[in-house]
Parts: C-alpha cells; structure tokens; sequence
C-alpha cells in the first residue's frame, strides 16, 4: 500500500497535494469543488485588508504554442470582507475534516491587528496559517506582502506577534524577490515558524504590445509589474527550496510551491526536502480535475520503485547536491549518436558547431548528412543530446573508469601543498597530465 | 458523344470540385510552423526543385512574420502559391521531412506555404524586391507557363526589359490551364501572373508566335529569347477508329474543364482514358466528378510500371475509377461515335518486351475515350527557329545554362525535359533567367 499522506510543520493532509494561496481558493464553492475531486489541502486566499481589483489581471507568456508556460498576474488578496471569508473557511472545514485548510493572512503591520486575526482564524477550526510575505505587487506598495518578506527584521517581528498568541501551526511563506532566501527563512525561524512556504511570484513584465505599446496585461492602457508563476519558474522554485532545506540553521519543514504542474513535478520538489507542495497556475489553466492524474501518477511512481510513504523520498536528492568545488573534474563524457535513430535533421550539428565545441561534422551520405562526433574534441557538455528530437538518439557516454578522481577545491589544497600558484600553466599541466584536452 | 452523362446540380459540381486540401486557418498554421523542428541543411530544402529554404519560411510563421516569410519563398520560386497547391509534396519536401523517419507525421509544409502566399496576395502584394538598374537590352519570352513566368520575373529584377508572348488569351500556361480544379482554380494562378506582371514583365495575350508574329522578328527584336513552350497534344494511338467523335486529347479536355463551366463539358457515360500517368489520372477524376458513370484507366503495362504517384493513383481508385492494367487499346468502334474500344490483355517478357496475349480481346462500351499518352513536342514551330536541335521530342540545352544550339535562345519547363512537374519548371526558368543575364552581361 502506498500511504500519500503528509505532515507539513504539524499540518496533516491526505496526500501532500495541496492548493496555493490564489484564485482557485477564493470561495467555499472552489474549494469544496477541489477536495471532492481529492486535493488534500488548501491554502484559501489571503484575506486581510480592503482592496479593490482591477480589469485585466493576468498576462499570459505562450511558447511555441504551449499557452501559458507562465502566468503573470497583478490581482490582489481576497477582495471580499474577512467575516465572509472566515465563515465560508469554518463550514468548509466542518463538510471536510480530514483535509488541511490553511489560512492564507496579510494586514497591516500592526501587532493588535496581527493578534485579533490570527485568533479569528483559528477559530475557524482551521488547521494553519499562512503569513502571506510574498506576494510582490499591489500590497508591498502598501507595505505588505514582499514588502515584509524582503526585510528579515521585519519578517521575524511579525512571526513573532503571530506565533505569540496561535495555537496552530504557521508556516512562512517567501518572496523569491531577495538577494538570500536564507535570510527570511531564518528570520522566520528565529520568530518560531512553523515551516516555510516558497516561492511565491516572481516580480515581472509579462510583455509588450507591438501595436499599442501597452504593457501587458493592459488596465485601461497601463500596465506595472505583477508576479509571475507556471511551469516557466518551476527551475527558480526548485532551486530556492533546496536552499532553505539544506540550511541547518532553517531546519523547518517547507511547502514547495513554484510551477508545479503535474506529479512529476512534484515528486522533484518533495525529493529536494518538500513535506507538500502547493499548486495554482496549473489548476488555474485546467482546472481541479488534474489531482486525479498527480495522485494516480505518484502512487504508480512510488509503487514502481518500492517506497511506501511520502518520508521515503523526501529530500531523497538533497545528499546530491553540492558545491561545483567538490565535483569530479575527471568525469568524461562524449556524445554518441546512435546512427539507427537518426533523422538527419542535423540539429546537434548546428548547435555544437555555433553554440558549443565544433566537434559534430556532415558528412554526405546517400543525399543526406550523416553527423559523425569527434569523440576526442568532444568536450562532454551535452547540448547536442539536448536539442536532438529524437528519443535516445543522442547519449552522454561516460568514458572515465572513475579509477581516478578530482576536485576542484582537491586540486586548489594540492597546488596550496605544492605551494604552485593557481596559474594557467599549472592547470595546464594538470590537464595534460589527464589528457584533457580544452576547445 | 452518343451518351452523354447527366448534368448534376450547381451544388454537385461544387461539391465535387471542391479543394482537396483546405487552406489552414491562422491558428493551425501557427501551431503546424512551431512543430517544424527547424532542421538545419534540411533534407526539406535538398528535395524541393527550388530548393525554398523551407524551415526558414516556416518559423517567419511562428514569429509572425509573414511578410518576410513570403520573401523567403518568392526568392526561390516565382510560382509558390501554384506549386503550394500542386505540387507532388508527398514524393518531394514532405516525403524527405525529418519526421517520417520519427514515423510521424511531415510538416504540412504545402499547406503553409500556400497560407503565406493566400495572405500575401490577400494583404495586396507589398512590394519585397528592388529592381536592378535599367539595362537597355530586351528578351523575349514565349509562353506564360511557370518556366517562362518564372524566368521573366526574374529578369526584370535584373533589369532588362522583358516581354512574354502567349498564344492563350488568358494567361499562366498550365497553371491556369492544366491543374485539376479541385487542387487549384484559375484565378490563383493569374493572381501570380498580376503579381509578375507588377514587376513590370510585359505579357501580351493572344498571340502565337510564329503565326501573329514570326521567330525571326523576334529574333531581331530582342536580346535574347527564352523558350517556355511547354508541349502539344497526344501522340496518336495509332489504332483503328482514332477519328471518330469522342475520342480526346487530355489536355484539350483538362483545359475546357478549367473554364468552370461545368456543365458545358461534354462528357460520355462511360469514358476510357488512356495511359497511367497524372495526365491520366486527373481526366479520369474530372470525367468522373463530371457525371460520368464509369470511367476506366486503360494501361498497357502493370501497375508497378505506372507512372502516375501513390498518392494520385489513390485519389482516382477512390473516386471509383477502374484500373485496367496489361490491358492494350487495339481498335476503337463506331459508326460515327465512339461506340465499344476493343483491347487486348499484354505480357512484359525480359527479352521480348511488351507482347500482346493472343486471344485475349475484351471489349469495353464506352461513349468517350481521352487520350493521355503523354505529349507531343511543337515540332513545327521548333523547326522554324535557327539552330535549335531536338532529341526525343525534346530542345536540346545545355543543362549548365539552358542555352540552346541558338546561342541566343535559352529554354526551360516541360520543352525541355519531355513533362515534369509545374516545380521543375519554374526552377528551370529562373536559373535560365540568371544565365540570360550572364550572356548578355558577357555580349554588352
């Protein structure tokens, strides 16, 4: 039996499937549409302060014909009164014990006001919160959202004044817009988070219209900045979640959100050390039904390579990731084309001869070109196998016998031994010494 | 014609002319450019005869450049949007597409190309090229198909002064004239012969050289004369009953149904066309589309030998057309119609060669029989120009240059290779037009 269920910072939840803090979460209807359909958790949308929206509040980025590989947006918190919503939060909770419902808080920087919400929330029977420091466009002008996740001082006080009076978990949840993740991450713990929730949007411009010159999306012929999500920040996302896990001084359970889209996805996030992880663009394009298919894909994942629970792969891939000091510069690689495969589009051609090392030639066959690798020019940096539109057509072949190995921080405490100076020549000569050839 | 089929309704006709490959909305044809994989030294751009870099037309799709798209093929091929619509994109760009060895589906690159040239000519043919410098000598093109279309576009970029003669009074050759209504109409190809003639090309209709106007007048007028004459009508068959009313030539026949007048062609209940080529293939398709009850292809060789394509053999044999191969059309019956053709069964034997089977007549009734045997050079009108030699019905050029035995008449298209595709010739025309240009550039 495969057991998909999680626990994030004392947050429980079915299977770690959860809904991100956004437009899908807006009402009781949504989310109760979202839990029959199987998600486990929800993170119903900020509510807070009064706001108003406006018209035209999403900015697609299509790519060759895939819509909305990103989503940029400048919509703003809930714009409808908090009693509705801590109502709607309470009988949705009640019609749905077993899933997490999180709520999503952003007011003003005010420790009363902080006090009186996180009390109205947790009567709510819910069974988190979610301090909203990310969201980087309408409230950080108003001295919210980003506007607090970008200071850490600030960042802990109001950590502080919410995690002095909850009785539940809190998790923090990030802007990507900082120069170190670590740093609110820490400041959140330091004030007693719970766990960490990032990356929320990443400041953009969506795009220009060529015709009217009008940013995009367009509000009465003006546009700003909004916050880009979908599949396009997931590398982005990935990349700052390894951060905050890696980090002994965190040391907090997070929920991975970032252009998550499918099981896949989610499985990358929750081997870099998520508990769950948090979706909205995907469901936003599509709809609630794709749960089905992420539950189903994971199971059969899991099933297919023996793990039994979410512990059994969480942070899995964490061990493998390190500094680019202590990687074996000794590793060889070279492309090999498997010839029975090839379509003769010469792809790999063009991008290694204008992109990379010159090492695929033409060479005329029967009227058309056979792509033939100079293995001993070839630097092993794979970009031919990734352009090659042809499955297994293209393999990185390792070619060491990993008989020897060396870093770079290895080799810089051997020069220091040998008291040589880090210099092309005693590279060079280390190169030589393993037949590395540099094109 | 003794019977002849019953006329269809106005909507019948339409139906049954109807385009066989529908134009790409903006949307499909964006979504097919981002499939293209954008190979590069493209085996697309190797098989097509004008070698149109195709991949890079296709991503100006993607990239919303259209405009410049159109520019990329036009550089290449004066006759896109007929060769976008007619030609044999199966054996050429789309059958070398890199997809097939993924055992999925080409680029549908006919099609996108064809949606270039529609928006092209629909956003009113903006001006792409700049001509040369005036050169002050003139050539003289006979014949408006695609090879002299081709060639004269070409030209008058260079900058020389060109005039086309054309014996039809509606002009384009067998674009206009020899192209199954259901792959293309008639006011596609003149709207390529508006956009040549707004190069500044002269063409004047109406008038068959060597009879309105005589080759040594010509030859005196011009610098240079390009030959884009195309072929004449069938062989003859050379059987009994050859001259009996209802025995056609395809051509002849392909053209009057080029009118679109659909029910002012005459045609048999039952029709015998002659011969396996495409030629054929589209007679007996239009004679069918037409009304006809039966129509057969009657082929003296078997079916591996045809020399129609796969794809067309397909078309007819679903249109219900009926294939009779080994099957030699040996006398054609009649008092004053074409009544019955009598045929014999053929044997192909390595030595021998092709031997008609003793006792093995059969007989097909049928009211109209098209010949379509292939065509005939215009002997008469070649024999008249100076030094011109032929060989198997053929002008004979030097394949480096397209220059005759004339040194001052050059040719191209279908006079020169005995019938190939709308594609050959246009590459023909323009590569003849560059070495027009080089001797005379040379004689200046």
């Amino acid at each position: 039996m495969t057991d998909l269920t999680t626990n994030c910072g004392g947050i429980k939840s079915p299977n770690p499937f959860w809904l991100a803090s956004a437009p899908p979460t807006n009402t009781a209807y949504q989310v109760c549409r979202a839990f029959e359909q199987g998600w486990g958790g929800a993170v119903w949308k900020t509510i807070g302060e009064p706001v108003m929206n406006v018209c035209n509040r999403y900015g697609g980025y299509d790519y060759n014909g895939q819509k909305l590989v990103g989503l940029n947006n400048i919509e703003l918190i809930s714009d409808r009164p908090i009693e509705l919503n801590l109502k709607e939060i309470a009988e949705t909770k009640r019609l749905w014990p077993d899933r997490a419902i999180v709520v999503s808080l952003m007011v003003e920087s005010k420790k009363e006001t902080w006090h009186e919400i996180v009390k109205r929330s947790i009567d709510t029977g819910c069974d988190g919160i979610e301090l909203n420091y990310g969201c980087p466009h309408g409230m950080s002008e108003r001295g919210m959202g980003s506007a607090v996740g970008q200071v850490p001082e600030y960042c802990k006080m109001i950590t502080e004044w919410v995690t002095e009076v909850s009785t539940i978990p809190v998790l923090v949840k990030l802007t990507p817009n900082v120069s170190n993740i670590l740093y609110p991450a820490r400041a959140a713990k330091a004030a007693g988070a719970s766990g960490i929730s990032l990356i929320n949007t990443i400041n953009s411009i969506i795009g220009v219209d060529l015709d009217t010159f009008e940013i995009k999306p367009s509000v009465a012929g003006k546009g700003g900045h909004g916050g880009y999500a979908g599949a396009a920040v997931k590398p982005i996302a990935l990349h700052l979640v390894s951060q905050v896990a890696l980090d002994n001084e965190v040391n907090l359970p997070i929920s991975g959100i970032g252009g998550i889209s499918n099981w896949k996805d989610a499985v990358e996030f929750i081997l870099l050390g998520c508990s769950s992880v948090q979706v909205c663009t995907a469901v936003m394009h599509y709809g609630f039904r794709i749960i089905k298919d992420m539950i189903e894909g994971m199971t059969n994942w899991m099933q297919s390579k023996g793990f039994s629970s979410i512990d059994d792969i969480r942070g899995k891939s964490l061990s493998r990731l390190d500094n680019f000091g202590n990687f074996n510069l000794l590793h060889k690689t070279v492309a090999r084309i498997d010839q029975k495969k090839c379509i003769h589009c010469n792809l790999c051609h063009i991008a290694c001869e204008d992109g990379a090392h010159q090492c695929i030639d033409l060479i005329p066959v029967n009227g058309h070109n056979k792509t033939v690798v100079r293995e001993d020019d070839c630097v092993g940096c794979s970009l031919c196998s990734l352009v090659c539109p042809v499955e297994g057509c293209i393999a990185m072949v390792r070619v060491d016998d990993d008989s020897e190995r060396k870093t770079w921080n290895e080799l810089m405490l051997n020069f220091k031994k040998e008291e040589k100076p880090l210099s092309w020549e005693n590279l060079g000569e280390f190169q030589k010494k393993y037949g590395i050839k540099i094109h | 014609m003794k019977n002849t089929a019953p006329l269809l309704s106005p909507k019948e006709y339409e139906a049954n002319f109807a385009e066989l490959h529908p134009p790409l909305t903006g949307i499909s044809a964006k979504a097919e450019a981002e499939r293209c994989l954008y190979c590069f030294d493209s085996p697309c751009t190797k098989s097509c005869p004008t070698h149109i870099d195709i991949p890079g037309f296709i991503k100006k799709i993607s990239s919303d450049n259209l405009l410049g798209s159109a520019k990329t093929i036009l550089e290449s091929n004066w006759v896109a949007l007929t060769c976008a619509k007619a030609c044999p994109v199966q054996v050429l760009c789309e059958g070398a597409c890199v997809y097939n060895g993924k055992k999925e589906k080409p680029i549908e690159i006919g099609r996108l190309q064809r949606y270039v040239m529609d928006n092209y000519f629909e956003s009113g043919m903006p001006d792409l090229f700049t001509k040369a410098q005036g050169k002050n000598k003139s050539v003289g093109i006979i014949g408006s198909g695609p090879a002299g279309l081709a060639c004269g576009a070409e030209l008058t970029l260079l900058g020389y002064d060109v005039t086309i003669y054309e014996s039809n009074k509606i002009p384009g050759g067998l674009n206009s004239w020899g192209i199954a209504p259901y792959k293309m109409r008639q006011k596609d190809s003149l709207k390529e012969v508006k956009m040549i003639k707004g190069l500044g090309v002269k063409i004047k209709t109406g008038i068959r050289v060597g009879e309105a106007i005589s080759i040594d007048k010509l030859l005196e007028k011009h610098d240079a004369i390009f030959l884009g004459i195309g072929l004449s009508e069938s062989p003859e068959l050379k059987i009994p009953g050859e001259n009996l009313k209802g025995v056609h030539d395809a051509l002849s026949f392909i053209e009057e149904v080029k009118s679109e007048k659909w029910d002012e062609v005459k045609i048999g209940k039952r029709v015998a066309v002659i011969g396996a080529g495409n030629t054929a293939i589209d007679a007996a398709t239009e004679a069918k589309r037409l009304g006809a009850e039966q129509v057969y292809i009657v082929y003296r060789r078997a079916a591996s030998q045809m020399s129609a394509y796969e794809f067309e053999f397909i078309l007819a044999k679903n249109d219900g057309v009926i294939f009779l191969f080994n099957s030699v059309p040996v006398k054609i019956k009649g008092k004053k119609y074409v009544k019955e053709i009598i045929c014999k069964k053929s044997r192909l034997d390595n030595q021998a060669g092709l031997s008609l089977i003793p006792n093995s007549d059969f007989v097909l009734p049928v009211d109209m029989v098209i010949k379509a045997i292939g065509q005939k050079p215009h002997q008469d009108f070649l024999n008249s120009i100076p030094k011109l030699k032929i060989r198997n019905g053929q002008v004979v050029v030097n394949f480096k240059n397209y220059q005759t035995g004339n040194r001052k008449v050059f040719a191209g298209g279908d006079c020169i290779n005995g019938g190939k595709e709308v594609v050959n010739a246009a590459f023909d025309g323009k590569m003849a037009a560059r070495s027009i240009d080089n001797y005379l550039s040379a004689s200046a």
